[in-house]
């Protein structure tokens, strides 16, 4: 009956012990948990960051034509014509005044009805040099890109996306079928995979709907002008160029370059009909999120950490005065105040190193939901794991020194009598 | 003459706020290796006083005292930790095991200090063991011991680093006559394999059976009797 009774109060005695312990371990487990959980979003985002640069091309600068806001004026009757945006000399100038400029490609919009017998297609009919090839780097899937040849003999030759021609050739015509755009009549001599479409922030230069001609082309056949028109108001526009993409040679010479660009147009342009977009840019900006982001859930995790450290020394006190016979039993049998030290220590990190499993464990969880229910990347480096194991075991000795010394410091003799 | 234990002029006082308690007043005494000493005298006289000394807890505060011909006066603290693990074994009045490790990692833990690898202090801990007559126990914790088998591990635990000398304040205090018997015969055969024992007891006829008996009273030697000393 007697020893029942003492066996039944060990069990709960220990028991007690293990949820002591969880509880004390808390703070540890969740200030490690949202270091790795820190770090992966902050890794996901910054790999999505970079990953769509390098799709942009990290080298690039684009210049968009944008309609000054000052253009409405009461007046809605007569016939208006804006003129407004990029110029063709604009593109000519940049590439004369800048030797860190590999290529400047000079890009021209329009809406058009495409037209292959008698299918057809609402296509973006983009007027450029062949040097757009070579900047908006995309599989060439049949036929030919666009040559100097055709820019200089301004023929009428298109090239097609894959998505386009997958709607506008599905007769079995491919490469050298006729191509109506508007009212000009195109011979298609290539087809491109397209990545078209936008993610985020960042628009990819091409669309699925694209057709290529030479830019020389284009003003030849439509010109400058476009008209848009509906009972009494009609209203044209003059827009020579929509975009301008320019390639550094460098990615270090990108911020210089562009702030170059942006003087060159500032001092050619009286509105601000025009737009300077730096895909390198944005990784910065995407480091200075990163930066407020770690710096938020960085103090959340060392407010953790730090609760967590005092939980566990609490609890280290506490044992130490529970085994205080113990540490005089050891010391008595020869143990020096080093390795009373070193024993409790090791109990300390071991249980912020439980701690830290128990965190990893979490925080490798959040990432994911993070993920599920945001579409926001994540991604969990080894180098994060190590990290967060490495703060649980420093803070288990920082947080079980102070234990520790106290353990160490006891008299043997006092520490022997003490039940 | 070898001498385990020699205590010159041994001093020790007890500041206790404006007055000073005086538990040892100037003890001189010469201990043979292989002796067996009994500690006796009335309580407060500086028994356990003095085998604290002895047992390098703690230092004299005036006086010298060798252990097996080391002065330990002024050593460090390390230096003290060190002479208890080589020359001393301890048997306490209430045993002195710790509850969550079993019998053989209580004997063993003189041999972890020593820096002995497991399987070889277990396999001394399991032989010192079976010596105590407690080969069979050894997976057990100490409650689950009676108190005479828990004061037989404490002892293959004060052997187990081979020391010349076992301290054992009141070893029987807390056990029964039959059992204390039992405890006696073990120390009596450690005796005549050669160990030096000091042994505190109240009980006259224990201290009969060592073979010198040291009288204390109010921190001085009182008297010594028993084969010459
Ligand atoms: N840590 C201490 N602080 C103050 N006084 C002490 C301390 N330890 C012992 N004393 C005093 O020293 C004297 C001797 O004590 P000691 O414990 O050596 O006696 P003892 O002979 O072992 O007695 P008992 O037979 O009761 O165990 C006593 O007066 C005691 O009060
Ligand atoms: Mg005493």
């Amino acid at each position: 009956m007697n020893l029942f009774r003492d066996l039944r109060l060990g069990l709960k005695n220990l028991m007690l012990h293990k949820l002591r312990s969880l509880l004390a371990i808390l703070g540890v487990v969740f200030g490690v948990a949202s270091v790795i959980a820190m770090l992966a979003i902050g890794e996901g985002a910054k790999g999505e960051v970079l990953e769509r640069i390098h799709r942009l091309g990290s080298r690039l600068i684009f210049m968009d034509t944008t309609k000054p806001a000052d253009g409405e004026r009461g007046d809605t009757t007569r016939a208006r014509m804006s003129v407004y945006g990029l110029k063709y000399s604009d593109a000519q100038r940049m590439s004369a005044s800048f030797a860190a400029l590999t290529r400047v490609v000079p890009v021209k919009f329009m809406r058009k009805t495409g037209r292959v017998l008698e299918r057809v297609l609402e296509v973006r009919a983009v007027g450029t040099t062949p040097g757009w090839f070579e900047l908006v780097k995309r599989p060439l899937l049949a036929g030919r890109a666009l040559s100097t040849l055709d820019e200089e003999q301004a023929a009428n030759v298109a090239v097609l996306t894959e998505q386009g021609a997958r709607r506008l050739l599905t007769g079995g015509e491919g490469v050298g079928s006729a191509l109506r755009i508007g009212t000009e009549v195109f011979t298609v001599t290539g087809i491109v995979q397209s990545a078209g479409g936008s993610k985020g922030d960042l628009k990819t230069p091409d669309q699925d709907t694209d057709a290529y001609i030479p830019l020389s082309s284009a003003r030849r056949r439509f010109g400058d002008i476009m008209s848009r028109g509906s009972g009494r108001t009609q209203d044209s526009e003059l827009v020579e160029l929509h975009q301008i993409i320019a390639e550094v040679d460098a990615e270090n010479n990108v911020e210089a370059v562009a702030a170059g660009l942006g003087h060159l147009l500032k001092t050619a342009h009286r509105d601000s009909d025009y737009e300077v977009r730096v895909p390198l840019a944005l990784l910065r900006q995407a480091e200075e999120t990163q930066r407020t982001f770690n710096i938020v859930l960085g103090s959340i995790a060392g407010v953790s950490l730090l609760v967590g450290g005092i939980g566990i020394m609490n609890i280290m006190l506490a044992s130490v005065t529970e085994r205080t016979r113990e540490i005089g039993i050891r010391r008595a049998i020869g143990a020096t105040r080093t390795q009373i030290v070193r024993q409790f220590l090791a109990e300390t990190v071991a249980l912020s190193g439980l701690g830290g499993i128990l965190g990893v464990g979490l925080g490798m969880l959040i990432p994911g939901l993070v993920t599920q229910f945001s579409k926001m990347p994540t991604q969990i480096t080894p180098g994060s794991v190590a990290l967060a194991f490495g703060i649980s075991a420093g803070v288990g000795i920082v947080f079980g020194l102070y234990p520790a010394a106290r353990a160490a410091a006891l008299d043997p003799i006092a520490a022997l009598r003490h039940d | 003459m070898e001498w385990a234990i020699e205590l010159e002029n041994v001093e020790r006082h007890y500041p206790m706020g404006n007055e000073v308690v005086h538990a040892l007043r100037g003890i001189n005494l010469r201990m043979e290796r292989g002796s067996f000493w009994a500690v006796m005298g009335p309580s407060g006289s500086g028994k356990s006083t003095l085998l604290n000394i002895l047992g390098c807890l703690d230092r004299p505060g005036r006086g010298r005292f060798l252990l097996a011909g080391h002065e330990t006066g002024r050593l460090p603290d390390d230096a003290l930790s060190a002479m208890r693990l080589k020359h001393l074994g301890f048997i306490f009045q209430s045993f002195h095991l710790i509850p969550q490790l079993t019998v053989a990692e209580n004997i063993a833990l003189p041999l972890h200090y020593l820096g002995w690898e497991a399987k070889k202090s277990f396999k001394r801990a399991a032989e010192l063991a079976e010596r105590v007559g407690l080969g069979d126990r050894l997976r057990h914790r100490p409650s689950e011991l009676s108190g005479g088998q828990q004061q037989r591990a404490a002892i293959a635990r004060a052997l187990a680093n081979d020391p010349q000398v076992l301290l054992a304040d009141e070893p029987t205090g807390n056990l029964d006559s039959a059992t204390g018997e039992q405890i006696m015969g073990l120390i009596e055969e450690l005796h005549r394999q050669g160990k030096t024992i000091i042994m505190v007891t109240h009980e006259p006829n224990l201290a009969a059976r060592a073979s010198l008996r040291l009288h204390l009273r109010d921190g001085l030697v009182e008297s010594i009797e028993g084969e010459k000393a």
